[in-house]
C-alpha cells in the first residue's frame, strides 16, 4: 500500500511540474533537421545517404517504404513507425501489404530469440550427464 | 492575388493556416491564367452519394440545380469563343434535368465534353440508360474509384458503391468505353487520408492489373488527385487532429515545377448560378474572379479572362504538393 501510494504521488508530481517533459514528443519528428545543430557537417553526409538510399533504384520507392517500415518496428522507432507508415501509404501500399512486411519482420526477430535456445540446450547438454 | 475575403465554415476558417501562406512560398507577385482552353461547369450539389471527402458537400438532399438559362449561356460561350473543352462536373450531373440537353448539344457544337461521372448514380431511376448515352455522345468519362477493393472505398463513398461501381465499369466497358479504340474511360484515386497520393503511373498500373485480373475491366489511364484542405475532408481533418499535419505536408511538398501547369491557368470554372470562379475550388469557398474582371458566364469575354490574375489563397497548396494535382492528375514530371 505505501509502496503504492508512494508511486502515485511522485506520478502526480512529476505530472504537475511545468517542466514535466515526455521522451517522446510526435511534433520532434519534424525537428529532427535539429540534430545538425552542433555537428552540421555529420547530418549533413547522414541525410545525403539517408536520401540516396530511399531514392528509386534497382528496387522501387514502393518496396524501400516497406523495408524502412519492416526496419522501423523491428527497432522500435515511433518516429521512424510514423514516417514510414506514411511513406508506405504514399507510395500506394495499402494496410494487408504493410502488415505482411510488419509480420516478417517481427517472425525474424522472434526467430532470432528462438535460435538462441540451441545455445541453451548446448549450454545444457555441456553440463548435463 | 491573395484573397481579400476571410470565408468561413462552422465557425472556423474555411481552409487552414499554414506557417508561411501560398502566396510566400510562391514567389511571385502574381499568378496568371495563359488561356481558357477547358469551361469546367458545376451543375449544382445534387447528388446521390455523400462522399466524406467531397469538396462540393454535396448529397441527395442538396436542392442548388443549374437552371437551363445558365446552361444556355454556358453554350454561348463555349460556342462564339471556341472553347475546346466542355467539363461538366456536380453534384452528379446527370441528375440536372438539362444535363442530356447539355451534352448533346455542346456535343454538336464541335467541343470535347468531359462529363466527371460518379459510376453509381447509372443505377438510379430513370438514368439505366447512361451507357449508350454516353456512348452516343462519344463523351469523355471520369469517375472516381478510390481503390480496388471494397472496404476503401465503400469507407470514403458510402455503402456499397463499390459493387455498383463494379457493375458500371463492366457496363461502360460494353459499350466501349476504356477498351481499346473505344471512347475514354479515366478513373481517379485520391488518398483515404491525410497524406499524399502515390506515383500516378504505379499506381495506375496496380489499378489496370487488379481491375482485369478480379472482374476483367479495363480503363484508359488513372488520374491522382489530392485531397483539397477545404469543406467536409477539411471538417475530417479537424475531428481527426490532422489539420496542422496535414497542411505542413502540402506546404513541405510545395513544387515550384507544378505551377506553369496548374489547371487554374488554362481553365475557369462556373457555378450553378453561373457565377465565374478560377477553380472549383475556389468556386466552393466562394472566391470570386478578381473584381475588375466578368462575373458572371452571361458576361463571357475570352480577351480579358485568358490573360486573367488568379485568385489564390492557401488552400492552393494542396494543388502543388508533390507532382502537384488537377482534375487530370498531376502535373509535373517525375
Amino acid at each position: 500500500m505505501l509502496r503504492t501510494g508512494g508511486r502515485l504521488l511522485l506520478t502526480k508530481l512529476l505530472l504537475s511540474q511545468d517542466k514535466y517533459m515526455p521522451y517522446y514528443n510526435e511534433e520532434d519528428l519534424a525537428r529532427f533537421g535539429d540534430v545538425a545543430k552542433y555537428k552540421p557537417e555529420l547530418f549533413e553526409k547522414f541525410m545525403a545517404w539517408y536520401g540516396a538510399c530511399q531514392e528509386e533504384g534497382e528496387l522501387t520507392k514502393r518496396e524501400k517504404a516497406l523495408i524502412g517500415l519492416a526496419v522501423a518496428v523491428t527497432v522500435q522507432c515511433p518516429y521512424c513507425i510514423d514516417a514510414f507508415t506514411n511513406s508506405c501509404l504514399e507510395n500506394g501500399s495499402n494496410m494487408g501489404q504493410m502488415t505482411e512486411s510488419i509480420h516478417l519482420a517481427s517472425a525474424i526477430r522472434g526467430g532470432a530469440s528462438l535460435i538462441h535456445g540451441i545455445q541453451s540446450h548446448n549450454a545444457h547438454d555441456k553440463v548435463s550427464m | 492575388m491573395q484573397a481579400g475575403v476571410q470565408i468561413e465554415r462552422k465557425g472556423k476558417r474555411a481552409f487552414p493556416s499554414p506557417q508561411v501562406s501560398f502566396q510566400e512560398v510562391l514567389g511571385r507577385d502574381e499568378l496568371r491564367s495563359l488561356s481558357v482552353e477547358t469551361l469546367q461547369v458545376n451543375v449544382g450539389k445534387l447528388c446521390n452519394q455523400a462522399c466524406k471527402h467531397c469538396h462540393v458537400d454535396a448529397s441527395p438532399t442538396r436542392t442548388e440545380i443549374m437552371p437551363r438559362e445558365v446552361v444556355d449561356a454556358c453554350l454561348k460561350a463555349v460556342r462564339e469563343f471556341e472553347i475546346p473543352t466542355l467539363d461538366i462536373t456536380g453534384g452528379a450531373p446527370e441528375l440536372i434535368p438539362d444535363f442530356r440537353y447539355f451534352v448533346t448539344e455542346a456535343t454538336a457544337s464541335g467541343a470535347k465534353v468531359i462529363v466527371r461521372h460518379n459510376l453509381t448514380v447509372m443505377h438510379e431511376k430513370g438514368q439505366e440508360d447512361l451507357p449508350k448515352f454516353f456512348a452516343e455522345n462519344r463523351v469523355e468519362l471520369v469517375s472516381s474509384l478510390p481503390y480496388f477493393n471494397a472496404a476503401k472505398t465503400d469507407s470514403q463513398r458510402g455503402t456499397g458503391v463499390f459493387d455498383k461501381s463494379i457493375d458500371a465499369l463492366k457496363r461502360l466497358n460494353d459499350v466501349g468505353f476504356g477498351v481499346e479504340n473505344g471512347f475514354t474511360l479515366n478513373l481517379v484515386y485520391n488518398p483515404l487520408g491525410a497524406f499524399l497520393p502515390p506515383d500516378q503511373a504505379s499506381i495506375e498500373a496496380d489499378f489496370k492489373h487488379e481491375l482485369m485480373a478480379r472482374y476483367g475491366i479495363s480503363f484508359n489511364n488513372l488520374f491522382t488527385i489530392t485531397n483539397m484542405p477545404i469543406a467536409r475532408f477539411l471538417d475530417w481533418l479537424r475531428r481527426s487532429g490532422n489539420e496542422a499535419h496535414y497542411m505542413s505536408k502540402l506546404v513541405n511538398a510545395f513544387n515550384p515545377a507544378t505551377v506553369d501547369s496548374l489547371m487554374c491557368r488554362n481553365l475557369i470554372s462556373v457555378d450553378w448560378t453561373g457565377r465565374l470562379s478560377d477553380c472549383d475550388f475556389n468556386q466552393m469557398l466562394e472566391m470570386p474572379l478578381a473584381a475588375d474582371l466578368p462575373q458572371t458566364i452571361f458576361d463571357f469575354d475570352m480577351e480579358s479572362l485568358s490573360n486573367r490574375s488568379i485568385v489564390t489563397a492557401d488552400h492552393c497548396f494542396g494543388c502543388t504538393a508533390g507532382l502537384g494535382s488537377s482534375c487530370g492528375g498531376t502535373v509535373a514530371a517525375n
